[in-house]
């Protein structure tokens, strides 16, 4: 098994990972976590593109790298902005869970 | 596209379309309230005459217009590119973001001598960082400056859903962020496998590469998947109701009217331009079917709200499904480029119609002080213009002729029958009638007679009531444009 196979293996099991605990995790920070974790297994994928040199046609292409640090760049402000509503959230109410966000709870006579 | 020689004249449009806004948001950041609102005011002009100019070149031109930044060629740079549909997209934007700025100086403004308050300052930089996400995304032609384009677009949409900072839109906010941010990594995952592959990411390249073969599949179908989820086709659509009617009326009707169809052009995009003839009928009958599930869920739910703002939120939900008709349609018959056009169609009538929609639920809620949709009667006689207004963008979304919705459902219409397909046309009569529906029964209640006019708390100012019925009229008017002009939506379709 080569090493790029063994590290595609190991994004796809990431990705699994993640995209699992973010479905069946309700709780938003849970949620978040698991966003972080699928996102580590994607970086992997673009780790593993790099490494068997799709366009370059030699090992290690340099343009996944550049796709790859913007990326994470894009995928740790998503978690800061979801950070701080979840903080928000958790300051204005003092939960942090959805539950109570069915439209217009707060002003609302019927339900739908 | 020849790499060497590089892009297009009058290309540069294209560059300053994105520039012009996202240079604007620093500047409003620095400027303060007044000098936000005043550079946003000043912009949407120049933006709707950029956006025509542009439009003006492609149809001009009669072939897409293509700018490769810095000179450097794709694969290894990347290009922007405007077709007839970036064209009309971007049209369509700078309206409905100029009438929403106009909209929000009014219902905004904290008064004279007041001090600037959170939401009528964060509302600037944040409309103009949606509008360069939308503009990035209508002349991307780059998968990966796709991407980065569809973020930088939730970035300005997700803070605009929770403005007011109240618990239930923070929720709401939140709930909206998670669902995009799960959408975004597939997507991104997608892009991943398809680089491995093929060795690039421009979108024109990929079509000339790609392979029927499973890798590509399998990105196409995580990359669709995480899109559905940001357009919220049925069953991805539970974050949008409340997200779309907590917020501010002029931010609503941006998030409704535009964001959602941000993902719905790249998922055309996707499907059309990038790997043509890889989707299998089934899988464009599956995404019509979720279509057709969200105009029936969409709009029986619309009937049964009580609050005039979700349900015009719940009336997205169901309209974004006819967006999807055209997928099973376009391929499937010798009309597919009639069919692109009523699905392309649609989206231009729904964000106009839409937006004046929920302009004019806005100005109701404000002078009533409440949105009960059972409190509305005698809203006809104090606020006539206002209704009008409402009522002929209903008319536009249930598809009665001569209005914009009237032409791309009646395209739709004559692809399914002349295609064979004539279940999609059940679909498309239904939900006209569904929309016919929750459209009367606001109107009808609002016209119901009563002793005397209610009381309104506030007046309610007349330059915003003409502003709501010139989106609205503007909403039927594209009904009424010639034919011809709706060649403009082929240009630079691959045949």
């Amino acid at each position: 098994m080569s090493a790029a196979t063994l590290y595609g293996l190991c994004a796809a099991l990431l990705a699994a990972l993640g995209l699992y605990g973010f479905v069946v995790q309700p709780h938003p920070l849970r949620k978040i976590v698991a966003f972080n974790v699928f996102g580590g297994g994607v970086f992997v994928v673009f780790g593993v593109a790099a490494r068997r040199g799709a366009a370059a046609g030699f090992a290690a292409d340099p343009v996944p790298h550049a796709m790859v640090i913007t990326g994470i760049v894009v995928a740790f402000v998503s978690t800061a902005l979801a950070v701080a509503l979840l903080l928000r959230l958790h300051a204005e109410t003092g939960r942090a869970s959805l539950r109570l966000d069915e439209p217009g709870a707060d002003e609302r006579g019927d339900g739908a | 596209m020849t790499p060497a020689s590089g892009g297009t004249a009058d290309a540069w449009l294209l560059v300053l379309a994105v520039i012009a806004p996202a240079a604007c948001v620093p500047l409003a950041l620095a400027l303060g309230e007044r000098g936000a609102r005043w550079l946003a005011l000043a912009l949407a002009p120049a933006g709707v005459a950029l956006a025509a100019a542009i439009t003006a070149a492609v149809w001009r031109r009669g072939d897409a217009l293509v700018y490769v930044l810095g000179g450097w060629a794709p694969p290894l740079g990347i290009a922007l590119r405007a077709d007839g549909l970036s064209a009309a997209m971007l049209l369509t934007t700078a309206v409905v973001i100029g009438a929403a700025a106009l909209y929000a100086r009014a219902d905004l403004d904290p008064g004279r001598g007041a001090p600037e308050s959170r939401a009528s300052f964060l509302f600037w930089p944040l409309l103009l960082t949606t509008w360069a996400g939308l503009n990035a995304v209508f002349v991307g032609s780059d998968l990966f400056h796709l991407f980065v384009a569809l973020e930088l677009l939730t970035f300005g949409a997700v803070p605009l859903v929770c403005l007011d900072g109240r618990p239930a839109t923070i929720a709401a906010a939140l709930r909206y962020l998670l669902f995009a941010l799960a959408g975004s990594l597939l997507y991104l995952l997608g892009t991943g496998l398809l680089y491995g592959v093929y060795g690039t990411l421009d979108v024109v390249l990929l079509a000339e590469r790609v392979r029927v073969e499973p890798t590509a599949r399998i990105a196409a179908a995580l990359m669709t998947a995480g899109l559905l989820a940001k357009v919220a086709l049925f069953p991805l659509h539970l974050w949008l109701p409340p997200a779309h009617a907590g917020a501010p009326p002029a931010a609503s009707a941006v998030l409704s009217a535009l964001v959602v169809k941000g993902s719905f052009v790249l998922i055309v995009r996707l499907w059309l331009d990038a790997l043509p003839g890889l989707a299998t009928p089934a899988a464009a009958q599956l995404l019509a079917a979720l279509g057709a599930a969200a105009i029936v869920f969409g709009s029986v739910l619309a009937l049964r709200q009580a609050r005039l703002k979700l349900l015009v939120a719940y009336s997205t939900v169901a309209q974004v499904g006819y967006l999807f008709l055209a997928f099973p349609l376009a391929s499937a018959t010798q009309l597919g480029s009639a069919a692109w056009t009523g699905g392309i169609l649609q989206a231009v009538s729904h964000a106009v119609a839409k937006a004046a929609m929920f302009l004019s639920a806005g100005l109701i809620a404000k002078a009533l002080g409440h949105d009960r949709i059972d409190g509305l009667a005698g809203v006809g006689r104090a606020l006539p213009k206002t209704l009008f207004a409402f009522g002929l963008a209903g008319l536009s979304l249930m598809g009665l002729p001569p209005s914009g919705g009237f032409m791309a459902k009646w395209l739709l219409l004559r692809a399914a029958i002349d295609g064979g397909q004539w279940w999609w046309a059940l679909v498309i009569l239904a939900g006209g009638m569904f929309t016919g529906g929750y459209v009367f029964r606001v109107v009808a209640r609002a016209l119901a007679s009563t002793g005397e006019p209610p009381t309104l708390r506030s007046p309610v100012p007349r330059h915003l009531e003409a502003l709501v019925l010139a989106l609205a009229l503007l909403s039927v008017a594209i009904g009424l444009l010639p034919f011809a002009s709706f060649g403009l939506l082929q240009i630079g379709r691959p045949s």
